[in-house]
């Protein structure tokens, strides 16, 4: 749990210090006491204080009935299970997403695929988090899965799973440059076939591209 | 020659019996594709055998761009993805954000977006019925829902400036006050229509040619629609009775009473009837909402500057054209760390091909009309 | 010499006819693009002239001054022929239909609706000829759909001629029209399931919605127009109109009493000789009282000459009505006129309600598939055409037999058209119940 906020700090400036700036709702006045518990540093605190509603953690552990059914079965694949502004999240481990995302379409019924993309922390060992939002027409219910994958490392495609994985995968392949095994066709989608770099990666830049692009094919300064 | 009319080249493949396989190739500019879209058909004589779908031609890397604006500033972007129906796409963003600050907006406000959007979601559907049937070959409906559209288009000019890009929403509610003749607007525009919608049901919806062009083409069964993600009228039309409005209300749908039409055998026909049948039920919605609207605040106190505590949400909300999920992660500062946005054009288009397959060539149009597609989502 | 004496009324009618065939065209068209506007809540062209009343003159300027553009491996001598030929083969089948009992340019050909049926077929050639020449694939493919379809519904086109002549009894265009007269009933009441059908075949026969894939613009498949711009493109788009006028007019022929006026013999009902000048009359009128609202003076100009236009066409419409009325004495003088005018009048008011219903049936259906639109000819129309014949013809012995003619006629005829299409429609039950069981049942996929 205490990872968790720290890798997506990169800043490392806690929320909870500028209040005084940001008149955001949430950052009433350092309530800390019970969110400070992580006996990690103070600092990389994920959840901001209570908010004037009954207060609410943000990201918190979850533990319900869904959670004790997948962490029986996966035990260690599942490696984090959290709630954040009431929605479900459940982190896994890479390798094993493919089974896990089988079981939670048989089993607990989540059977349609709303989306599946991916997130870039440059910062993180395993940079890329793909992320699988799913939904249960039968429980009415939503949940997030996500799983980690550094940079070259091959994530097991779910298109076997839920075919609405086909495009999107290969959206985040355009976009990422993660590798999906097992997916039938993975090619770019909305970018052309010849183009180099991922362009949703945070080291890529849009005006060093423009840059580079003018002065290649146009042989002048660009004016960005 | 051909390589500059519409149907372009089109190279024979011999396959591995010796039978010759045609590759057609349509567009990117096409008539009836509605937008930059490609399509590869591989056609056996008049039958389509397998297709192909080329898209991105109107991509513009929205998503990128959001990270590298606040969240104010992402919001005019959301309106060009689904430019048919941006009032919609401002409220997906907007509410997703709200959810991300943990602020809600007031009554007033949610009352009054309801009404947009009800109103956008016709203006949607006409235009879808207008292009639908002008490609199959009915010339008059497209002016009629046209004409319909364009009382609508009033309505948000006045309330907002803009006609079709709206900006209408603003992060915690709205901006401006309705003006004064808004519910006046809205309620003579819903008596007006009903009758319309009877005028386009009298020309398609018994007509033997219609019948002829829709039924049994294109044809998703419910599970495949689930597997292969299809959400919205695509999705109710394969006889799955599932709208977000209902399942997980958001605005103030929660408030008013109205029926989620379902089809049956899910060909275009149904998606035809239920598409009209939204239309009048998007109607109703308009009517109840405007004999109520609360007084009050229109604005969520959320300062100048945004900054969601860090996290994440994914929020979706029922588009004219199905599930539209922002998937929004903050990390503390003024701009979004990610913003996703799942298009439902995008994930409906993926069916084309389980749809197309043993069809006529001449079936293609009709089945890509009936997705319902805009490719400004699509790209993005 | 003794050639230009004999034939010099007819060369001068033909020069008239294809000099002047392509204005009325022109406005043909405009009259569709305003019908169609109408029918669509909006206006249609009003820019180019009063109402739009020039747009076909600027059309065809523009076309004329067009590049003209030759795909290079075409072949030269067919891209040029093509249009050509359909053209040659619309103007020619004018060239046998009588507009009044003297307006005929083909004066009294024994075969003369054999002649028009046989001519605008050729146009076929045109069609086939213009695909091929294109050197596309996809133009030579549209091109042969479209002539499939031609040739399907010729057969039903030409069965349902065939019931008309049954009444009528000779090809001899003018002669039909004097048989209506004869019998006092037009043919197209004596057997309406005739009319019914080559109604339907001439639609399908001139390209025309429902029946238009093959030039739709939505469609994969690019018609045989294609490669053809300019001043060729409007050589067809002229065959193809000039081919609606054919169509109407051999109907109108056959099936709507020719230049007869409605119920031309009967007496009391003369007084509906009034009704052109009337009508003429009311549109003059209409025109002056358009003339203040119009924003220009040249505009104004142009609305008050219109409907100088129609008052002078009223006049010479009501002068041999009046005429004999007023002075006794003339009315054997002037009877010929009256016929030729008159006759002249009803036959293009009712070639104009024909192609009009044609415009309507346009912008009112959606357009049929390809495989669908065979099926309609095969399967429905031409069983239809083929029993509506062998009834119609049961039907006339029996009118023989018990001396009916005229409208007593009706009392053979009427059951035997309600049984040619009860009959039909029988089949095409049948045909429909074939095909749904035909239809591929989908299985939910692996997907599932």
């Amino acid at each position: 749990m205490a990872d968790e906020p720290k890798e997506q700090q990169p800043s490392g400036v806690p929320a909870g210090d500028k209040p005084a700036g940001s008149s955001a709702p949430t950052s009433t006045p350092p309530a800390k006491a019970p969110a400070a518990a992580p006996p990690a540093a103070a600092p990389p605190k994920p959840a901001a204080p209570p908010p004037p509603k009954p207060p609410v953690q943000l990201q918190t552990p979850l533990n319900n009935e869904l959670v004790g059914r997948v962490r029986a079965k996966f035990a260690a694949a599942l490696l984090e299970a959290i709630e954040d502004r009431k929605q479900a999240i459940l982190t896994v481990e890479c390798g094993r997403l493919a089974e896990v995302a089988q079981y939670l379409r048989d089993e607990e019924k989540f059977d349609l695929l709303s989306d599946l993309t991916a997130v870039d922390w440059p910062r993180r060992e395993k940079r890329f988090d793909v992320v699988l939002n799913l939904y249960s027409f039968a429980k009415n219910e939503r949940l997030r899965v996500k799983a980690r994958a550094g940079d070259g490392e091959q994530v097991p495609s779910v298109a076997g799973v839920w075919p609405t994985a086909n495009w999107l995968e290969r959206e985040a392949f355009d976009m990422f440059g993660i590798i999906f095994a097992g997916h039938p066709n993975l090619t770019r989608i909305l970018l052309p076939d010849e183009w180099q770099g991922y362009p949703l990666r945070k080291d890529y830049d849009i005006i060093e591209q423009d840059t580079s692009w003018v002065k290649e094919n146009l042989g002048i300064e660009s004016g960005q | 020659m051909a390589s500059n009319t519409i149907a372009g080249t089109g190279e024979k493949q011999q396959t591995l019996l010796g039978a010759d396989e045609l590759i057609l190739n349509m567009g990117p500019q096409h008539p009836s594709t509605h937008g930059v879209l490609r399509v590869k058909l591989k056609l056996d004589g008049e039958r389509v055998i397998g297709s192909e779908c080329l898209i991105g031609y109107l991509h513009r890397g929205v998503e990128k761009i959001a990270e590298n604006r606040t969240y104010q500033q992402f919001a005019p972007y959301v309106d060009r993805m689904d430019y048919v129906a941006a009032v919609s796409n401002g409220l997906g963003y907007c509410e997703a954000v709200e959810k991300l600050l943990m602020v809600e907006a007031p009554p007033r406000a949610r009352v009054i977006r309801t009404i947009l959007t009800e109103l956008q979601r016709i203006a949607s559907h006409l235009l879808w019925l207008g292009t639908h049937a002008l490609d199959i070959g009915a010339l008059t409906p497209l002016f009629y829902c046209f004409r319909e559209r364009e009382e609508i288009l009033k309505i948000f000019e006045k309330y907002c400036g803009a006609r079709l890009t709206t900006h209408a929403f603003r992060i915690g509610g709205l901006q401006y006050e309705a003006h004064d003749t808004l519910e006046k607007d809205v309620e003579r525009f819903c008596k007006a229509f009903e009758p319309r919608i009877k005028d386009y049901e009298d020309l398609l919806t018994q007509n033997r040619i219609w019948l002829g062009r829709t039924k049994g083409v294109g044809i998703l069964q419910a599970a495949d629609a689930i597997a292969l993600g299809a959400t919205g009228p695509v999705l109710r039309a394969s006889g799955v009775k599932w709208d977000i409005r209902k399942a997980m209300p958001y605005a103030a749908y929660d408030q008013y009473k109205f029926e989620i039409p379902v089809g049956a055998t899910g060909d275009t026909y149904d998606r035809y009837m239920v598409r009209m049948e939204e239309m009048r039920q998007s109607r109703l919605i308009c009517l109840q909402a405007i004999e109520n609207i609360p007084a009050g605040p229109i604005m969520a106190k959320v300062g100048k500057v945004l900054k969601p505590p860090p996290g994440e949400v994914y929020h979706s909300i029922e588009a004219p054209k199905g599930e539209l999920g922002y998937y929004v992660i903050s990390d503390g500062t003024v701009q979004p760390y990610r913003v996703r946005i799942r298009p439902p054009s995008f994930v409906n288009l993926q069916s084309f091909d389980h749809m197309v397959k043993g069809h006529l060539v001449a079936d293609v149009v009709a089945i890509i009309g009936t997705l319902d597609i805009v490719l400004g989502e699509v790209d993005r | 010499m003794e050639f230009m004496k004999q034939y010099w009324a007819p060369l001068v009618c033909g020069l008239a006819i294809v000099a002047v065939l392509p204005l009325i065209v022109g406005y043909v068209v405009l009259v569709e693009r305003k019908i169609m506007a109408d029918m669509q809540a909006r206006l249609g062209p009003m820019r180019v002239g009063p109402h739009g009343l020039l747009q076909p003159i600027a059309d065809a300027v523009k076309l004329l001054i067009k590049e003209d553009i030759i795909p290079d491996d075409a072949d030269k001598l067919v891209f040029w022929l093509a249009p050509v030929l359909s053209v040659g083969a619309a103007l020619l089948a004018m060239a046998g239909l009588a507009i009044g009992p003297a307006f005929q340019i083909a004066q009294d050909i024994n075969v003369g609706i054999l002649f028009v049926v046989g001519v605008s077929a050729m146009g076929i050639f045109g069609i086939v000829l213009g695909g091929w020449a294109s050197n596309s694939h996809y133009s030579l493919m549209g091109a042969l759909r479209s002539s499939a379809q031609l040739v399907s519904y010729e057969t039903a086109a030409g069965m349902a001629l065939v019931c008309g002549l049954l009444f009528a009894g000779t090809l001899n265009v003018t002669s039909i029209v004097e048989a209506q007269r004869n019998q006092g009933i037009w043919f197209g009441l004596l057997a309406p399931v005739a009319l019914f059908t080559y109604l339907v075949a001439s639609i399908a026969e001139t390209n025309r919605a429902p029946f238009d894939l093959p030039e739709a613009e939505s469609e994969l498949v690019a018609g045989y127009m294609t490669e053809f711009s300019g001043f060729r493109w409007s050589l067809y788009f002229l065959a193809e109109y000039t081919n609606m006028i054919v169509v109407a007019s051999v109907a109108t022929t056959l099936f709507l009493g020719g230049w007869l006026r409605p119920f031309s013999e009967t007496r009391w009902l003369n007084f509906i000789d009034f009704f052109p000048p009337l009508l003429t009359a009311v549109i003059g009128v209409y025109c002056l009282m358009r003339t203040p609202k119009q924003p220009a003076r040249v505009q104004q100009l142009f609305m008050l000459a219109v409907a100088g236009l129609c008052f002078a066409v009223a006049a010479v419409l009501a002068s041999p009505v009046l005429v004999p009325i007023a002075k006794p004495s003339l009315a054997a003088a002037v009877r010929p006129f009256y016929a030729g005018i008159h006759g002249g009048f009803w036959f293009i008011f009712k070639v104009s309600a024909y192609i009009y219903f044609f415009m309507w049936l346009r912008f009112t259906l959606p357009r049929y598939r390809f495989d669908q639109l065979m099926r309609l000819g095969w399967h429905f129309l031409i069983p239809l055409s083929i029993i509506n014949v062998l009834l119609i013809g049961i039907a006339m012995i029996v009118g023989v037999y018990y001396h009916l003619n005229g409208w007593r006629l009706l009392l053979a005829t009427l059951p035997a058209s309600i049984m040619a299409l009860i009959i039909a429609l029988f089949i095409l039950a049948l045909d429909q119940k074939g095909e749904a069981q035909k239809a591929p049942s989908r299985a939910p996929d692996s997907y599932a």
